[in-house]
């Protein structure tokens, strides 16, 4: 057996250029991904946690071939997805497909669920589309629908009934990655836990690989082998949940875990520090998280840390891992 | 004054609303009833459709013009329900606001936030523009916008997620209403910056004695700020109570499929979660009987017959349920404390 990973994501940068301001000064430029590295391997699922505008959804975009990154590489099984030729790319694009936050978005309203789920092959095949309805009617069946709703519209079906399709139709092709940008944030309660063991019950069934991106820890840690968290383009820290949420080394990873309300009884109000957002276009030295870190010292602001090993498959990128992993851990609930 | 401290603020009485949707008339609220002093906090949890955001707009005075509303709502003894829209406009943004959940839709990109903070002192306080100004300064500054009297003449897209949120909750206090109606305050925001939100919501529901209804579906976030609950399901409150004791002892099994729903941190992969069968029903075709009854594991045929009473299982706490014998010797709830 070969242990070369399914996705291998290297030194990953992406930049984007702000409208320029004034006509003598270059224009500023947003460091959406600031050198990400990640695997995955065949069969495990990647969570990626961070706040808005850390870059976790431009990441999903580059592993998803959508955008052209600045630099870096996205290797799928073995093949670099920005190297190959558009047509190879278009052939390639049935190994990974992507389940949108949306499904209320994501799914064409004029379109049947028959021609929606089918699309992805009759792009790939080009073949016609009557010819794809036994497969849709299976996939349908995986995913917890009846066949009778394949000649239904989307306004017919309820979110979690939505997000279903939407999953059957990343499934169709019999990819061995889904990347799914917030799957289950626009369900209700009672609706998301039936999504998410439809998950893990593909996963379990098809051998798939999942990037999960979501802002809510509790559902990374459900469906995830592995966490990466970021902050302002960066992985900060990364490692298996339980490490991870249990015996957190980012101050950052902490804050998130802290700001989590729990449901219980006795909770009353906890009070959190005023924390100020740091900027992402300035190429500031030291750690970017420095001005919101209550550890902070000289040193911090100076230099920037690397993602280094603070245990078992577990990295952080913080030079004061030691005393974060020392002190005593947000209680969990059970 | 005495009376008045011990006067409710708000009472509700069996609230009824009907609704006309696409799929026909629908009884989008049934029989809620329950009345808040000044200074007390409310929460209302539930999933979409559940009647909760309705409640709160009935209280508004923010529903479309087909609707129909029975029963009763008193502001300091005073009718609200069937009042002139003239009439409302004067209550409304001025002892009554509203925290909306998205703040780039509650707030109007043309116009300046100097401007939409002002609105309400203009119109109801009858402030000069100067006056207005300084004030819409002054109680930016309060919400923790930085530099407010530099940024005021600013546009709503120049700002944060949650700087927005901050400039609503700045329009929504400018009166210095006697009821804070939040609906989903932070469900649009960062874990982190909805920590800071509702800080800053409790701090000023404390600092000007306000009474607050908060609106969520995230049993977290209700755990932590209210000091009563109240659980709806396909327009009914299905249990209400101080917060700590519904916590405690969860008595309908709707309560408890939600808070066994939850994915939990420390559940780890592999365990599978507790799902509530079937999904939220429309509002239009709600079963008879109990509006739980085709999802509930504990039904019975009773249960399908009419619309269960409340019953009492512990001081303040109500659920409406004919089976609490069996749901409450699950306990849960108890376990996660």
């Amino acid at each position: 057996m070969s242990t070369a990973p399914l996705l291998d994501v290297k030194d990953l940068e992406q930049r984007y250029t702000l409208p320029r301001e004034s006509l003598f000064r270059p224009p500023g430029q947003v460091r959406a991904l600031n050198g990400v590295s990640v695997q995955v391997q065949a069969g495990k699922s990647l969570g990626i946690v961070g706040e808005s505008g850390s870059g976790k959804s431009t990441f999903a975009r580059v592993v998803m071939a959508l955008e052209r990154p600045t630099s870096g590489q996205v290797a799928l099984l073995g093949r670099d997805l920005n190297r190959i030729p558009p047509d190879e790319l278009r052939r390639a694009r049935r190994d990974f497909q992507m389940v949108f936050q949306d499904p209320y978005g994501s799914l064409d309203p004029r379109q049947i669920i028959a021609r929606i789920v089918a699309e992805p092959l009759t792009v790939l095949e080009g073949a016609d589309r009557t010819t794809f309805r036994d497969r849709v009617a299976a996939v349908l069946k995986q995913v917890g629908l009846r066949e009778a709703d394949m000649d239904k519209y989307p306004h017919e079906f309820s979110g979690g009934q939505r997000q279903r399709i939407a999953i059957a139709r990343a499934l169709i092709t019999q990819p061995k990655l889904i990347v799914a940008d917030e799957p289950v944030s626009a369900l209700d309660v009672s609706v998301q836990a039936q999504v998410l063991n439809l998950m893990q019950d593909l996963q379990e069934q098809f051998g798939l690989s999942y990037i999960l991106i979501s802002h809510d820890l509790a559902v990374v840690d459900y469906l995830c082998d592995e966490v990466a968290v970021m902050y302002l383009g960066r992985i900060v820290e990364q490692g298996r949940p339980e490490d991870l949420f249990e015996h957190c080394a980012h101050p950052y990873t902490r804050a998130l875990l802290d700001a989590v309300p729990r449901a219980r009884a006795g909770g009353g109000r906890r009070r959190r520090g005023a924390q100020a957002i740091a900027s992402q276009s300035a190429a500031a030295t030291g750690c970017p998280y420095v001005a919101r870190c209550a550890l902070a010292d000289q040193h911090c602001r100076e230099a920037l840390p690397e993602l280094r090993r603070v245990g078992e498959g577990h990295l952080a990128a913080c030079h004061k891992a030691e005393s974060v992993m020392a002190l005593p851990q947000a209680a969990m609930e059970g | 004054m005495a009376e008045r401290s011990t006067m409710p603020l708000i009472e509700v009485d069996n609230l009824g609303v009907r609704l006309n949707t696409s799929r026909g008339p629908a009884q989008a609220v049934r029989g809620v009833s329950f009345s808040l002093k000044r200074g007390e906090t409310l929460g209302l949890v539930g999933e979409s459709g559940c009647g909760k955001s309705v409640t709160a707009m009935s209280l508004m005075g923010l529903l479309p013009d087909s609707a129909r509303v029975t029963g009763s709502i008193r502001l300091d003894g005073n009718e609200l329900a069937g009042l002139a829209d003239a009439d409302y406009c004067r209550l409304r943004g001025n002892r009554i606001s509203m925290i909306f959940q998205e703040p780039m839709t509650a707030l109007n990109p043309m116009h300046t936030i100097g401007n939409q903070v002002a609105e309400p002192l203009r119109r109801h306080k009858k402030y000069s523009a100067g006056q207005a100004r300084q004030e819409a300064i002054a109680l930016l500054d309060r919400v923790g916008l930085p530099d407010p009297a530099r940024r005021i003449d600013a546009y709503p897209h120049q700002f944060s997620g949650g700087q927005r949120q901050r400039i609503t909750i700045a329009m929504a206090l400018a009166c210095e209403p006697d009821l804070l109606i939040a609906d989903e305050p932070t469900t649009a925001l960062d874990v982190t910056i909805q920590g800071q939100i509702l800080d800053l919501i409790a701090d000023l529901v404390e600092e000007r004695g306000m009474s607050m209804i908060l609106i969520s579906h995230d049993l977290g976030v209700i755990a932590e700020n209210v000091q009563r609950m109240m659980v709806m399901y396909g327009g009914t409150v299905v249990e209400s109570g101080p917060t700590d004791e519904v916590f405690r002892r969860m008595g309908h099994p709707y309560t408890q499929g939600l808070f066994r729903a939850r994915p939990k941190l420390g559940a780890r992969k592999g365990t599978r979660l507790k799902t509530i069968s079937g999904t939220v029903p429309e509002l239009a075709d709600l079963p008879a009987g109990c509006t739980f009854s085709e999802r509930c594991p504990l039904v019975i045929d009773a249960c399908r017959a009419a619309l269960p009473p409340m019953a009492d299982v512990g001081p303040g706490h109500g659920v409406r349920c004919i089976r609490t014998d069996v749901s409450m010797a699950a306990n849960v709830g108890a376990l996660s404390a």
